[in-house]
């Protein structure tokens, strides 16, 4: 039997927390949790690249990825639902 | 059903595709002619130890300009889509002084702690760009991270769009203007050998490549800073 190496094994769990990310993402019916999520999947794939040796676009993957893009939808997301909440409002007045 | 025929399809061939690149996948144990070049006369050519900023900044700048631009054209997509909208939202302000939902004391304390170290941190990975991981982009993108804290913190607080707006256009304009010396008094267009190159390893050495990723990270973090301030404001305004 042959031993897997330390390194492809972490790559692994962190390719598989990339998966439940994006798949939680997709099916997870509340749109904050799922932004949330996506931002989780960046955040997994940051560290893979780390690991694989890209430090560079790591960094990149964690500040755009994970937090500013998270944020922006959680603006954009507050907006919009703030204006169908008063377009309700409104139908109902 | 057409529907789920077609996503059905959409699925197979996307799974055709990916299968043929991961079956013909091999891990090469050498590098590529064109990496072997990289490698072999960067350092001597360019002068920074960190070969990835070679690339991006002189042997690819090209790609890097059109990558600022491209970031550029976004921002002012977003000033534009959410310009309309805000004219009226002003109005709104006027009428009725909205009250900010104030953050909690252990944001305010952890921002006011944190805030100067974050953008610190950008301003340490844009001027070493050429010597460790990271550079423009990420500097840039790691002081907007602290705008974000920022405006997370103290929602009250107003960012002088005239100061954004200027540092921006400065920054872009003097980023094609040292690409343009490059052309007058070296090789090609963004090619940094026009200033000395210096020490090997020094924090000023590697000719433009510092100045350059100063614009481009100034340019990228005031940009990014422009359109979170766009979207809160349209947040705030609205709720």
């Amino acid at each position: 039997m042959t031993t897997i190496p330390v390194l492809t094994l972490l790559t692994i769990v962190l390719c598989a927390g990339i998966l439940i990310g994006g798949l939680l993402a997709v099916l997870l019916d509340s749109m904050v949790s799922a932004v949330i999520s996506a931002g989780l999947a960046s955040l997994f794939a940051s560290v893979v690249y780390v690991v694989l040796a890209a430090p560079d676009v790591a960094m990149t993957e964690a500040s755009i990825g994970s937090g500013l893009t998270t944020m922006i939808f959680l603006y954009a997301i507050r907006k919009t639902q703030n204006n169908i909440s008063t377009d309700k409002a409104e139908d109902e007045e | 059903m057409i529907k789920r025929m077609f996503i059905f399809i959409m699925l197979a061939l996307m799974a055709f595709i990916f299968f043929n690149l991961a079956s013909n996948y091999t891990e090469s144990d050498s590098l590529s002619k064109l990496g072997q070049y990289y490698v072999e006369k960067g350092p001597q050519e360019i002068g920074a130890p960190n070969l990835v900023t070679a690339v991006v900044v002189t042997y690819r700048g090209l790609d890097t300009l059109g990558e600022v631009t491209v970031l550029f054209i976004s921002a002012a997509g977003v000033g534009l889509l959410l310009r309309r909208s805000r004219r009226k939202q002003d109005e709104q302000t006027k009428k009725s002084d909205i009250t900010h939902k104030a953050a909690s004391e252990i944001v305010e304390t952890a921002t006011e702690l944190l805030l100067p170290m974050i953008i610190l941190f950008g301003i340490y990975v844009f001027m070493n760009g050429h010597l460790s991981p990271g550079g423009g982009f990420q500097g840039g993108a790691i002081i907007a991270s602290g705008t974000m804290f920022l405006l997370l913190a103290l929602p009250e607080s107003h960012l002088s769009r005239l100061m954004i707006a200027v540092t921006e256009s400065l920054s872009g304009f003097s980023y094609v203007v040292v690409g343009v010396l490059g052309v007058i008094w070296a090789g090609g267009f963004l090619d940094n050998r026009f200033m000395e190159l210096g020490t090997y390893g020094d924090l000023f050495s590697a000719g433009a490549i510092p100045l350059i990723y100063t614009f481009v990270g100034l340019k990228v973090g005031f940009e990014l800073s422009a359109v979170l301030d766009r979207f809160r404001q349209e947040e705030s305004g609205s709720a």
